[in-house]
């Protein structure tokens, strides 16, 4: 929201090059507006374009107005950004810290190999969703595809709506909580029992992502932690 | 009496080392695992000679008339190109796999002699960026330890899809070597056998790989170059991809190159030789009009600087080694030094049931010369001077063989060397490596000249 005295300023990728929009987010921005209020900064027409505002390390609101392509926000720190559409691939892949929220959907990998910050995907996020995640907190308000957080090491995946197959194969420590159906679990995920700090953690979480469900209506995933070691007599499980 | 005499006759198909690995995997169901690279017999660099100066062409004279190393790298979009003073890079090995006293020695040896090195699965150390000058990022499947504060500081980008130990395959760190350092960076559970995966979490295919160059570049703000890491496989297709989704710098990794651990079946049947990767890289690379714009970097057993040269005259631009440079710090050496003492490590060999010359025992952690460990004791072998010594001193070695090699092909500059100059010791490495057998013009499938 802005404030009163925020200054605001405008971006156009129709009349600027995503290069000269990236630089003034990275070099410009943080130079003169250092020790003072930042500025909210809106980017027009993204118009599908893939890599606006990557490598963000400045606590700046930005606002992407319209629908986006692939690594929107990638690796973001501090920065607290909204995409204003639809994006592509990989939106806050590796996101260090700060906030991305997406308005509407997400395709495919949302968030992977995060390691802070807070995801929100208002809309479905599509497969793989919290791949190899590494400490990021995402909550989406609707489904995920199959295979959500893959790999995932740590962190947490909430789920408003359905899980698609395989979720969780192959988890570390990460936890995920899904609150519709759950088409199937990958291998060494299960249902474990919500616990005191899973109510505490969802209430966080929801209330940052601004949803009304109430903690007891999810499900808990977590890792089995059977793969952890190599053995013989787990052969199958690694296929 | 004495005893009547044995008629001992071995099969050739089911060997004594055959029936060694059919009893180990039937006792424990489980696929052997170890560290270093490919043991059997394969065509190599040692399969080509130079054909040095004569009365067709003159030398020039060693010890006087100088011949240039400089290597630029990544000029062709990136403001900053690695410029490195010798052709001859280290390859990424991760802290995990080396212990952190390897990788300072690693690091300093590289800097000293003008040269870059490279980080490995497992993040950037602090020692490693202190101790070098040229630092190359890599950005692995894993993504472990892997931020944009540590890529802003690379002097290069190396986007991992595959090595030539285990082209298709992840990685392994067995859980004796996660200790408490390693799982904070790779933020895994302490103790456990971890698993790199084999495919990115965040792109797939060429296209996106286009999408993910691009998303480097902006985040760098094109200031460093970007490479490509292949395992060699079908190279043609793979470097013309790589080069199109706008790498700066291709690097090939044979089927000898080395790794900590993998499984045994990956190192010994997947992939093709270095000797035979290499002309299809530069083939590809003249295919498309760009082979002095893309540098090509190969590895894979490169172990000496007659290896280096003959790479460098069948086209590429500079040489990554590994292996090799776990061996200058004392890998499979029988001793380690103490305060300039030297002690025998035999027993250690002994405990792993191998010994100095054999070990391959990398993924055990317990290395008995301090390289490949996280053990704080044993770790202490390696003493950081005395590597960065020993390390420093292989590569003037190497260089030294280089520039001797380019002398007296008649070449004031190593990037001269050209494949003219050398021929073929075999049919197979005359065909692989598309130079004439020795004492014909005839390379195996083209035409005579």
């Amino acid at each position: 929201m802005d404030r009163p005295s925020q200054r605001l300023i405008r971006l156009d990728l129709e009349q600027q090059t995503l290069r000269e929009v990236n630089d003034f987010l990275h070099q410009r921005l943080p130079h003169e507006f250092a020790g003072g209020e930042m500025p909210r900064v809106e980017i027009l027409n993204p118009n599908g374009r893939h890599n606006v505002a990557v490598g963000l390390d400045t606590p700046v609101e930005v606002d992407i107005l319209g629908h986006a392509g692939y690594f929107i926000a990638g690796m973001n720190k501090a920065a607290r950004v909204t995409v204003h559409g639809n994006v592509g691939w990989s939106v806050a892949e590796n996101i260090m810290s700060g906030t991305v929220r997406v308005k509407g959907c997400a395709s495919e990998c949302a968030g992977a190999s995060g390691r802070g910050g807070l995801l929100v995907i208002e809309g479905d996020a599509s497969s793989r969703c919290g791949i190899s995640l590494k400490g990021s907190d995402i909550v989406v308000a609707g489904s995920v595809g199959h295979m959500a957080a893959f790999m995932a090491q740590a962190g947490t995946l909430v789920v408003c709506g359905d899980a698609g197959a395989g979720l969780g194969d192959s988890l570390y420590e990460a936890v995920l909580y899904v609150r519709g159906q759950i088409a199937g679990l990958g291998a060494d995920a299960r249902i474990e029992p919500l616990s005191a700090p899973d109510h505490q953690r969802l209430t966080r979480l929801l209330a940052a992502a601004g949803l009304p469900h109430a903690p007891q209506e999810f499900q808990r995933v977590g890792s089995a932690r059977n793969l952890y070691h190599w053995h013989a007599d787990r052969g199958g499980a690694y296929g | 009496m004495p005893e009547p005499l044995l008629h001992l006759e071995e099969s050739r198909s089911f060997n004594r080392d055959v029936l060694a690995y059919i009893q180990h995997a039937a006792e424990t169901g489980l696929y052997e695992i170890r560290g270093l690279g490919a043991k059997r017999a394969l065509p190599t660099f040692d399969d080509l000679v130079f054909l040095t100066a004569s009365a067709s062409r003159y030398p020039l004279e060693g010890y006087r008339e100088t011949c240039a190393t400089r290597t630029v790298l990544g000029a062709r979009r990136a403001r900053q190109p690695v410029e490195l003073d010798i052709p001859i890079t280290i390859a990424g090995m991760s802290f995990g796999a080396l212990s952190a006293n390897a990788k300072e020695a690693i690091g300093r040896a590289a800097t000293d002699m003008g040269t870059s090195t490279t980080t490995g699965d497992g993040g950037m150390t602090e020692e490693e960026r202190q101790a070098s000058k040229w630092l190359v990022y890599q950005c692995l499947p894993s993504r472990y330890g892997f931020n944009p504060d540590d890529l802003r500081r690379a002097d290069a980008i190396e986007i991992v899809i595959g090595q030539g130990a285990k082209p298709g395959g992840g990685g392994m760190l067995l859980g004796q070597k996660i200790s408490p350092r390693v799982a904070a960076m790779r933020t895994l559970p302490e103790g456990i056998d971890q698993r790199s995966a084999c495919r990115h979490p965040d792109w797939t295919g060429p296209d996106d790989l286009t999408i993910k160059i691009n998303e480097l570049r902006e985040l760098t703000d094109w200031r460093v170059p970007i490479y490509v890491k292949m395992g060699a496989t079908r190279v043609r297709d793979d470097v013309k991809l790589a080069v199109k989704a706008g790498a700066d710098v291709v690097i090939i990794d044979g089927m000898q190159g080395g790794t900590a651990a993998t499984q045994q079946v990956f190192i010994e049947h997947a992939g093709i030789p270095t000797l035979a990767a290499l002309p299809l890289a530069v083939e590809a690379l003249e295919d498309m009009g760009v082979a002095d714009e893309v540098q090509l970097v190969i590895s894979g057993g490169i172990r000496t600087g007659a290896d280096v040269a003959k790479a460098l005259a069948l086209g590429a631009d500079a040489v990554a080694i590994g292996q090799a440079v776990l061996m200058a710090l004392g890998c499979n050496s029988p001793t380690w030094f103490d305060h300039g003492a030297a002690i025998d490590a035999t027993p250690d060999y002994h405990a792993l049931q191998t010994a100095p010359g054999y070990c391959h025992h990398c993924h055990t952690g317990r290395c008995p010369v301090g390289v490949t460990t996280q053990s704080p004791e044993l770790e202490l072998r390696l003493d950081p001077d005395h590597g960065a010594r020993r390390l420093r001193n292989y590569l003037q070695v190497l260089t030294m063989e280089l520039t001797t090699l380019a002398r007296a092909c008649g070449k004031s500059n190593v990037h001269h060397l050209e494949r003219e100059d050398l021929v073929a010791l075999t049919i197979e490495a005359a065909a692989m490596a598309r130079v004439p057998l020795a004492g014909t013009n005839w390379i195996p499938g083209k035409p005579s000249l």
